[in-house]
């Protein structure tokens, strides 16, 4: 009776942890569901050039600090 | 004591075929594949009108294309292989576009904008994308003309125009289709 109930609580166990992993994401989006994700006010930045710009200003005048990276003190050439 | 020995049994075949059944669950394992009749379909145009089969196509090379207005790649391809249609339809070539726009509004005001020659159906619910496998956006099917899936396109860039257009004709070339089949 001992090994039954090893094996019912196996089982029961794995379902659980199943059901759990697959809460994290109830359903998954699919390729055809992103045209609201495509959407310029859904992106972080909604100018893809200006962030570029302004990111290559800041890396620029911080690269002896590491920029926006977690490296620094070199030579501050970029 | 048997019926335990029994449900002993069952639950360590349950736990042997756990992960295929877990694998199964996550992976697509119902994606169409080369070689594989293309599943058949019936659905209205975007532009309205008599809905369209795409056995209606059979004896055609079609290039079934999935697409959505919101899709960059997809907006790049149709031009191009629009030109490509009007350049061999009267070999037998067809594209038959698949709009998977959830909003119908932004694919006619897309499509007013960029105007195409081919027919071009709408698809809600995901159903044809499932129906097919789809994985990614856009995503073309190559049919020949016994209903064959023969190549699959997945992303758009316009070096691709060379690899399709390969494709299409050597499926153009290729015997007709004949009716006692």
């Amino acid at each position: 009776m001992g090994e039954v109930m090893k094996y019912i609580i196996c089982v029961v166990t794995s379902v659980f942890l199943l059901t759990l992993s697959s809460g994290c994401a109830i359903k998954k989006v699919e390729a055809w569901e992103r045209g609201d994700l495509a959407r310029t006010e859904m992106a972080f930045e909604p100018d893809a050039q200006q962030a570029a710009y302004r990111s290559h200003v800041y890396f620029s005048k911080e690269a002896s600090s590491g920029g926006a990276s977690a490296g620094g003190g070199g030579c501050g050439c970029n | 004591m048997n019926s335990i020995f029994d449900l002993k049994i069952r639950m360590h075949r349950f736990l042997k075929i756990l992960p295929v059944l877990a694998i199964i669950w996550s992976s697509n394992a119902f994606a169409v594949g080369i070689g594989q009749p293309a599943p058949a379909f019936e659905r209205v145009p975007l532009m309205g009108g008599e809905p369209i089969e795409l056995k209606d196509y059979l004896g055609q090379v079609v290039y079934l294309d999935f697409w959505a207005s919101w899709c960059g790649p997809c907006r790049q391809a149709m031009p191009l292989m629009n030109s490509m249609y009007q350049e061999l339809s009267g070999q037998g070539f067809t594209v038959l576009a698949v709009n998977l726009d959830a909003y119908v509004d932004e694919a006619l005001r897309f499509i007013k904008q960029h105007p195409v020659q081919y027919p071009m159906v709408r698809d809600t619910g995901g159903v044809l994308p499932e129906l097919y496998g789809l994985t990614g956006m856009p995503t073309a099917y190559l049919i020949d003309r016994n209903g064959k899936v023969r190549y699959i396109h997945h992303g758009f860039k316009r070096s691709d125009v060379v690899r399709i257009r390969h494709a299409v004709e050597s499926l153009l070339a290729e015997s007709q289709y004949k009716t006692d089949h």
